[in-house]
């Protein structure tokens, strides 16, 4: 079952076309790079598929609901890391954590599933419970990440998840990948850092002026 | 519903507790209100019997001037961080949403209507008649402004305009509030010879209609 | 949506829109004619005293300003409904359409408060009188369509104003009867007559003059309404032609940038 459908997807965000015909499927458990030129559309494709951006022209299915009329099905299931990181800056990074794992419905479980985060995300500790506002960037890119992993969403959206993240940060964000996909999530991830994620996915996809410009397998390092 | 409640009060807390670390309302909005009170007395040239008979209206003038504040610093919770998106992505019911969130601009509303009676009492020498439809206004109408300031706040923020929209979309339609809150409190103060339980009906029959509307037209509004 | 592409002079007139607007100004002069020169200023003589009060000659805005009241009143309802239809439709038609009854609207509702105003002057003796509930109602109506019209101007484009400005409408017109209690308790008098057509002297030319001036103004609203929807019907295709545009653009864009990610991918893997 592919994940992703898309075909002749035309996206308007006020007047300009940020997709103008994009065709796309993606697999189930694969991941896939994305990368282009700034303004290709990259972003405007994570949020559409997020359930964000409506398409205007085109047919969408993610996760296998039409994004037109069911979307809102597929905003539960999907987790979106953007460029805006999504915190409250004046809740502690547990807060926040745990704040977004109630809101996504865990209930009882909530506390624990962030407790695990925040673990995984080496946000434990006296750094728990320090205001979002007082750490430094590439923690609360991290938060924000633990935000995203306790909703274990079906579908990953990453826009460069990696951006501003020290060496550590990043492997951990790798490995945090790595179990997703295997746990049978699939990724989607924009990154300007081809040799880093290419250790993740051998799927590379092009995007430019909002259509698909080259998509194909590339070679695996350190296979 | 249960589902709707949990949701409610999720959001309404984690407002709350922003509120309370931040202290904008202590900090800002509530010296704004006592300023709003002066700046009255001096403009009506202190007159204690102008002002005595004038307090009802100034009071809730005051508390709508505060509620524009207390909602523009509610939308920008949510969209300093874009923390927007991921209340979209994350299933709860645009009318428990709005429901937290409202609930959260009324405590505060609460808060504030509390500080400017003790501020008219001892400004304006205005006297506490009947406590009960005092009370009873205070927290009707609350819930009045807060309904309509949750969802026109949503309104000019979604539009990603500037906060000047808010004040014209929001102060005419509050102003069955303001006739009817001020007259309520005409009675509970003794200002004038009115009955102002007639008015906490409509004042009801307002924040139920705003109320049942924000929760509907907030799914409209956030749909996408 | 090809008429941008099709036609090369574009207007918002057409044989039809002509001749209503003939009639229209033909209708204007009449009225004002028969308002201004054939009906009778409003003269009563009181029975015991044989003192001569009424309106006298300001009577004859009446012919102008009631008219106009009615025809606000069903343009804001046009726009409520046709928001309504929006909401459930989700279709330009009823956008464009509420959209154009309410700038109309607004137009005719300042112009009712205006005349209402001058003829208060001399008949109530004073501009403006808080605490009528008809005076009151309709200016906050008019405020309420101000802010309506400012969330449309503020948009960026006219889709994202849509859904917003349909629930502005719904509840400016669902706080109307809310706005018009509490008015009326508020001082609970009214200086309106009950019907202005009940109390006057009602004579077969008074009553036509009103009847004619309800035609009227239902001409120019509706001439006005036309036009204004035109002019937005046009505005959308505008937005759909610019994107189709831009979609080509955009491809165009693609088709040179592959050439640029090719040249990064041998880069890249050398």
């Amino acid at each position: 079952m592919s994940v992703v459908e898309l075909r002749g997807v035309v996206a308007v965000l006020g007047r300009f076309p940020a997709l103008a015909g994009l065709d796309l499927t993606v697999a189930a458990g694969e991941t896939v790079l994305v990368q282009g030129p700034n303004g290709g559309g990259k972003s405007t494709l994570l949020r559409l598929c997020a359930g964000l951006v409506v398409p205007t022209r085109g047919e969408a299915r993610v996760l296998g609901f039409d994004l037109v009329v069911e979307r809102h099905a597929v905003r539960r299931r999907v987790g979106l890391l953007g460029h805006a990181t999504g915190l409250y800056d004046d809740l502690t990074v547990a807060e926040n954590v745990i704040f977004w794992a109630r809101a996504a419905g865990l209930g009882r479980a909530a506390e624990a599933r962030a407790n695990w985060a925040l673990g995984r995300l080496g946000l434990d500790g006296p750094l728990a419970d320090q205001a979002v506002r007082t750490v430094s960037a590439g923690q609360r890119r991290r938060t924000s990440l633990a935000a995203l992993a306790v909703r274990r969403p079906d579908l990953w959206l990453l826009d460069e998840p990696h951006a501003g993240l020290d060496q550590e940060g990043r492997d951990v964000v790798d490995d945090l990948i790595g179990e997703a996909v295997a746990a049978g999530a699939t990724v989607i991830v924009s990154s300007h850092e081809l040799d880093r994620v290419r250790r993740l996915s051998p799927r590379v996809v092009t995007l430019a002026g909002g259509t698909l410009v080259g998509d194909r397998l590339g070679v695996v390092r350190d296979a | 519903m249960r589902e709707v409640l949990a949701d409610l009060s999720l959001v309404a807390a984690k407002d709350l507790r922003i509120e309370f670390r931040s202290r904008v309302l202590a900090n800002q909005v509530a010296p704004f209100a006592l300023l709003v009170l002066v700046l009255f007395g001096v403009a009506l040239d202190a007159d204690q019997r102008t002002l005595r008979s004038f307090a009802p209206g100034l009071f809730w003038v005051a508390v709508l001037l505060c509620a524009l504040l207390a909602v523009q610093r509610s939308v920008a919770v949510e969209r300093a961080d874009d923390a927007v998106v991921g209340l979209r992505l994350s299933g709860m019911s645009p009318s428990a949403l709005f429901l937290g969130k409202a609930t959260a601009v009324l405590v505060q509303l609460l808060v504030l209507e509390v500080l400017l009676t003790g501020g008219i009492i001892v400004l304006y020498r205005s006297s506490v008649e009947d406590v009960a439809l005092l009370v009873l206004t205070g927290l009707t109408a609350g819930v009045a402004v807060a309904a309509a300031g949750t969802l026109y706040g949503a309104m000019a923020a979604g539009l990603g305009v500037r906060e000047t929209l808010l004040p014209i979309l929001l102060l005419p339609v509050l102003a069955p509030v303001l006739i009817g809150a001020t007259r309520a409190f005409d009675d509970a103060l003794g200002a004038a010879a009115v009955d102002g339980w007639a008015w906490l009906v409509l004042l009801a029959g307002l924040a139920v209609v705003l109320t049942l509307v924000g929760a509907l037209a907030y799914r409209v509004l956030v749909e996408d | 949506m090809d008429i941008l592409a099709t036609e090369s002079r574009i207007t918002t007139g057409s044989r039809g829109t002509r001749l209503l607007g003939l009639a229209a100004l033909a209708g204007v002069l009449a009225l004002l004619v028969f308002a201004f020169v054939l009906t009778d200023p409003d003269v009563r003589t009181h029975p015991t005293s044989g003192e001569e009060f009424g309106q006298f000659d300001a009577v004859r805005l009446l012919y102008l300003h009631v008219p106009m009241a009615i025809l606000t009143y069903a343009a804001y309802a046009l726009c409520a409904a046709a928001s309504a239809g929006y909401l459930l439709r989700r279709t330009p038609w009823w956008d464009v359409t509420a959209h154009a009854a309410a700038e109309v609207g607004t137009l005719v509702c300042a112009l009712v408060l205006v005349t209402g105003s001058i003829w208060g002057r001399p008949v109530w003796n004073t501009w403006w009188e808080w605490g009528d509930v008809r005076l009151m109602t309709t200016l906050l109506l008019f405020l309420l369509f101000l802010g309506y019209l400012a969330l449309r101007r503020a948009a960026v484009d006219p889709e994202s104003a849509a859904r917003p400005a349909a629930v502005v409408a719904l509840v400016a017109v669902l706080d109307i009867p809310l706005v018009n209690r509490s008015v009326e308790w508020w001082e609970n008098r009214t200086l309106h007559q009950k019907s202005t057509l009940a109390e006057l002297k009602i004579e077969d030319l008074t009553l036509f003059t009103l009847v004619l001036g309800i035609v009227v103004f239902g001409l120019v609203v509706t001439w006005l309404l036309l036009h204004r929807f035109r002019v937005g019907w046009l505005e959308r295709a505008e937005v759909t032609h610019g994107i189709d545009r831009a979609i080509a653009e955009r491809r165009g864009v693609a088709s040179t940038t592959g050439v640029d990610s090719t040249v990064g991918q041998t880069r890249e893997e050398s």
